[in-house]
């Protein structure tokens, strides 16, 4: 220890302050930094991702009939739309851990805007939803997924993926701030397997009773995969899903907008009070 | 006569927590230039008033200034002027101890240039130049504390709250933790610590607040404080229980307030005003009474007797 000196306090307060960039991009720089240097987090999350596509499409496919489309060609667009909700789960455990170490804490006691915390959180987990995204697609095209539209077809679907990505985001934000603890939040986080497998990802919803198909019909995550489907499957998606591409994507933008109208402000609530 | 700002002005702050009072009209005042302390045992409401100073709660009542700025008013203001280090140390594990400080510096405003070089004068500080650029996973429990103070640092704020800073820490990390936290003052930066340890309290601090049940119950600096107990004390250790109580009544002939009595000790303890030589005086009727004494012991008062005596509370529940 020495006693060389440091810099005297400041006295002008005015100039003791960050503004909204530089808060959020050293929020979300930092957020990537931990997810970079965090190897099993990405190699288990990597891993796990593609157990479960290789399990879908060698061992479950099987038995699932899909009319006029190969299982393949079904069952991945249901995976990379679904994926971003697997994804966002880090997100809950994130905050939920950042409360509990006292960092957001420190965080809310500097002078930066009170949004930045939860926008530079937000844009970083994005980035982490495109990486988990990029791998799915490719482990999707190694097993034998193909494109049957059009190339802007199949980037709208893109840009509709990490438009959801940042939806559930901000749901997901929510649940780690109110489960308050990691564990709390991986709990809340189960929410996600009636949403994921109650939906058109991985099996079509007419083959489950009439009683289940009125929810599976009609709630966002089957809205959301097959917009994605039928962007990047064309024709004889929308024939077996029963509506054209521009159905799901209205549908599936509608929902987003209401959800982030939801969850977003909500969101924000919690974290200003604490 | 010149009005000094206090750096903390509080006065009749009260917050609860739906049926508790974890502060109770607590008033204090935090002159500029020094370390104070706010002692209690758990649960008296320290935390609670550290979180209030940071913005991070807000009281239900009171008026609460930092250098002047009122809290609830102006928090932007006040966030410009503290910094928080707590009870746990709040540094990211998987960046390294130069990225963290350089993270809160740029986060205070600072341009990259200031922040690197803040950061690097703040490491050197707190000896953590040559595991600055580790990451912090592999620092010790001793060296997260310290970053996290240094992090508190690298933003020059004018109030440093110190929330329980070296609980859990081995004595050698501890110390190195008070030099540090010692040297700030000099550097313009008062330090506001809670403690629910008296040593801590009295190696640091130049003015200390005791605060039981959510309110202060009294503050001075240690060596006032302790004068509450007396000038002197007068402790007597016996080998046999049962005779404690003829003690404490000798004792209780010279002794404005009654003797304390520890019973797993066997000693009775009583504080004297005035001079030494009532002492002997008052000794004298035991030595025909046939008590077994083991030691009798003329000493200064500790702030732990002076908490005590404040607080009413076994100095067990302070631990």
């Amino acid at each position: 220890m020495t006693t060389a000196a440091i810099a005297q306090p400041v006295n002008q307060a005015s100039d003791n302050a960050a503004g909204l960039l530089t808060s959020v991009t050293q929020i979300a720089r930092r957020v990537l930094l931990k997810f970079i240097r965090s190897p099993q987090l990405v190699v288990v999350g990597t891993l796990q991702g593609a157990m479960f596509l290789l399990i879908f499409r060698y061992v479950f496919g099987g038995a699932i009939t899909t009319p006029g489309i190969d299982y393949v060609n079904f069952v991945v667009p249901g995976f990379i739309a679904t994926g971003v909700l697997f994804n966002a789960m880090y997100s809950a455990v994130g905050m939920a851990e950042d409360l509990e170490a006292g960092l957001i804490a420190r965080l809310r006691s500097l002078p930066i805007p009170r949004s930045a915390v939860l926008v530079g959180r937000a844009l970083a987990d994005t980035g982490i939803q495109v990486w988990g995204l990029v791998i799915t697609i490719a482990i999707g095209f190694a097993v034998g997924f193909r494109l049957h539209d059009t190339l802007p077809a199949a980037l709208e679907a893109a840009a509709l993926i990490v438009l959801f990505g940042i939806v559930f985001e901000w749901l997901f934000l929510l649940m780690g701030m109110i489960a308050g603890s990691p564990q709390a939040s991986q709990g809340f986080a189960l929410l996600i397997f009636p949403l994921t497998f109650v939906s058109s990802a991985y099996v079509p919803v007419a083959s489950m009773p009439a009683w289940l198909q009125g929810f599976a019909e009609n709630q966002p995550v089957t809205v959301m995969v097959n917009a994605v489907r039928t962007l990047t499957e064309g024709a004889p998606a929308e024939a077996l899903v029963g509506h054209p591409a521009s159905y799901f994507v209205v549908r599936s933008l509608i929902w987003s907008l209401a959800l982030i109208a939801i969850f977003a402000p909500l969101a924000v609530a919690k974290y200003r009070r604490g | 006569m010149l009005e000094i700002t206090p750096t903390v002005e509080a006065m009749g702050v009260s917050k609860r927590f739906g049926a508790t009072k974890a502060l109770d009209g607590l008033d204090f005042t935090m002159r500029p230039g020094q370390v104070t302390a706010v002692l209690g045992p758990n649960g008296a409401g320290k935390t609670t008033f550290v979180n209030l100073l940071a913005t991070l709660l807000r009281a239900d009542a009171g008026t609460l200034r930092v250098c002047g700025a009122d809290v609830r008013r102006d928090p932007a203001a006040v966030r410009r002027m503290v910094a928080l280090a707590g009870q746990f140390a709040a540094v990211e594990p998987a960046m390294t101890g130069r990225e963290n400080v350089e993270m809160v510096a740029r986060l205070f405003g600072q341009s990259r240039r200031d922040a690197r070089r803040n950061a690097a004068e703040v490491l050197e500080h707190i000896g953590l130049t040559e595991a600055a650029d580790r990451t912090v996973r592999g620092y010790s429990g001793g060296m997260r504390r310290r970053l996290d103070l240094g992090a508190s640092l690298v933003g020059r704020p004018r109030l440093l709250l110190l929330d329980e800073p070296t609980t859990g820490l081995d004595p050698r990390s501890r110390n190195e933790l008070w030099d540090v936290i010692r040297s700030l003052v000099h550097r313009g930066t008062d330090v506001l610590l809670t403690t629910q340890y008296l040593d801590e309290a009295d190696h640091l601090a130049s003015h200390v607040v005791i605060i039981d049940h959510g309110r202060a119950v009294a503050s001075g600096a240690p060596r006032e404080l302790k004068r509450l107990v007396g000038r002197t004390v007068v402790e007597v250790h016996v080998r046999e229980a049962s005779d404690l109580e003829r003690v404490a009544a000798t004792l209780g002939a010279i002794s404005d307030s009654d003797p304390y009595i520890d019973v797993p000790a066997r000693s009775v303890r009583a504080g004297l005003d005035a001079d030494t030589n009532r002492v002997f005086a008052a000794l004298r009727p035991l030595d025909d009474t046939g008590i077994v004494i083991d030691e009798v012991a003329v000493r200064a008062p500790t702030l732990d007797e002076a908490f005590l005596t404040l607080t009413g509370n076994p100095q067990e529940d302070v631990a």
